[in-house]
């Protein structure tokens, strides 16, 4: 019985602390977007901190995105082919591999990718800044944290992201027309027609739009856990680890609400 | 100019303040000592607005500052500076561009005057040549004497020193030493913690004392042997921690 009582006490206890833990994490990113609104309004304007951003969230992502776009494409386009030969479904592969990779798979693994790698560069930039009272001085100096740091990483991400997933989106395509003409025998020509047929520009705009998302749930965490850094090279690492978790859950749950969103909406229109 | 009035500050179930209270007069240099964890650089963190105490209030030129926002915040972190105990350094900035970055955002100041006024506080410092080297290729000594150029570069009327000595070879520390009191003669009102006694005896006009969170002694430095206080001497002879 004792142990009993133990045990449901242990329960209650690790309920409430989470709990708390998730209140506190709304309640931060509540503050932080508060902060964000208030400040990017106020002042003057870091276009320079922003354009290095962009450079770093954008360009120095490039590779990474080409080379999952085309893997996906290819990939998707194979399995597509092989599964869909049995049935003498072979010719829906262009359709099938486009409109997956533009409403889906493109906005998503890029946005996964940006987390992996942008998000992880946020955290740990940021939390090392707060370690180093490279935080504390911007504020000793009389200066914005929010506006220095973290304004120029939010637009960078909102402003790179549809980018790099317009070019997967591209590439993806370019992947499995690759695939569909060398080992689906699919003829290029072919291929490129149906895929520019299929797509129209509420699938575009569906994939593109929950980019917008995918970038605030990427930066937003990303700053906050950063911010939220105490002391030590250990919280840094733990803070890259949350951030990376955090912003992957929220854009694989999201991706869920929002296309289930578009769905009502194109019905609706 | 500063007044701290029964400032209490805990961290989780540890109170690390009960009751402290202490002042600082224009033109005043003060020594905050006290065994390592008493919370010396809480104090320093919460007259910048850096740390909000849990009760009590800090008046800095007439002006209560514990209820202030970072906005309001402003004006007095114009006019008081800090110095980290471990320089803070903007690690993607050059020495230069961490020397301007508060020229830059509050002064109006045309390029040529802005090299000049940090060109003369590089020499001043003994930094001259480092001006376009990174903060880690600095040894942490010079990286804690550009950080003291950093919080000087707006004319500050009061100065916080968070261990300025720390880690300084001697040759460093008289430089620092130095430097603190030509700040002194100019008028600056400064407080100091340290661990370091010979330097709060050779720069401070006053020792504020702390043990237990609240102030053990306030003694003027001309008088601490005059007047002893068994804690305090005890902690300055490393028999109390």
């Amino acid at each position: 019985m004792t142990s009993l009582i133990k045990q449901f006490q242990d329960y209650s206890f690790g309920l409430l602390k989470t709990t708390e833990q998730s209140l506190v994490f709304v309640g931060g990113i509540w503050k932080l977007i508060e902060n964000i609104f208030k400040d990017t309004f106020k002042g003057k304007f870091y276009w320079k901190l922003l354009s290095e951003q962009i450079y770093i969230i954008g360009w120095r992502s490039l590779p990474l995105i080409i080379i999952t776009a085309v893997s996906i494409g290819m990939v998707m386009s194979l399995q597509f082919g092989l599964g869909l030969e049995k049935f003498g479904g072979k010719l829906y592969v262009p359709k099938l591999v486009a409109l997956t990779i533009i409403r889906e798979m493109g906005p998503v693994f890029t946005a996964l990718m940006i987390a992996a790698r942008v998000g992880a560069g946020i955290a740990s930039e940021i939390g090392s800044m707060t370690v180093t009272q490279q935080i504390d001085a911007l504020r000793a100096l009389g200066t914005s944290p929010i506006k220095i740091i973290v304004i120029p990483r939010v637009l960078a991400c909102l402003i790179c992201l549809p980018l790099l997933v317009a070019l997967a989106n591209l590439v993806g395509n370019a992947g499995g027309l690759f695939i569909g003409s060398s080992e689906l025998n699919l003829d290029p020509h072919f291929y490129y027609q149906k895929v520019i047929t299929t797509i129209t520009f509420k699938d575009y705009f569906s994939g593109i739009f929950k980019t917008v998302f995918f970038s605030l749930f990427i930066s937003i965490p990303s700053c906050y856990y950063g911010l939220n850094v105490k002391s030590g090279t250990k919280e840094v690492g733990q803070a890259t680890t949350r951030a990376v978790v955090m912003a992957s859950i929220l854009i694989l749950v999201g991706d869920f609400f929002l296309s289930k969103l578009f769905w009502i909406f194109e019905k609706w229109i | 100019m500063i007044e701290v009035k029964h400032f209490q500050k805990s961290f989780g179930s540890k109170a690390v303040h009960q009751d402290v209270s202490f002042y600082v007069r224009k033109g005043e240099c003060v020594g905050l000592i006290g065994g390592s964890g008493v919370g010396k650089s809480v104090i320093l963190r919460s007259l910048i607005g850096l740390e909000k105490p849990d009760s009590g209030s800090i008046i800095i030129d007439g002006k209560e500052i514990t209820q202030l926002n970072e906005d309001q915040l402003f004006s007095i972190r114009q006019k008081v500076a800090y110095v980290f105990q471990g320089g803070a350094l903007f690690d993607s900035m050059t020495v230069f561009e961490n020397l301007a970055y508060p020229i830059l955002e509050h002064m109006n100041l045309n390029e040529t005057a802005i090299r000049k006024k940090i060109f003369t506080i590089l020499e001043e410092l003994g930094l001259k040549g480092n001006e376009n080297v990174l903060p880690s290729q600095l040894s942490g000594g010079m990286q804690k004497r550009v950080g003291l150029a950093r919080a000087l570069m707006m004319g500050p009327e009061v100065i916080l020193y968070d261990e300025p000595t720390a880690g300084l070879d001697p040759f460093n520390t008289k430089r620092i030493q130095e430097h603190i009191l030509k700040l002194k003669k100019q008028g600056a009102t400064s407080i100091l913690v340290t661990h370091d006694m010979p330097t709060a005896l050779a720069v401070c006009d006053k020792l504020v004392y702390l043990l237990n969170g609240k102030v053990e002694a306030s003694v003027v430095c001309s008088d601490i042997y005059d007047n002893p206080n068994d804690s305090l001497m005890k902690f300055i002879e490393g028999e109390l921690a």
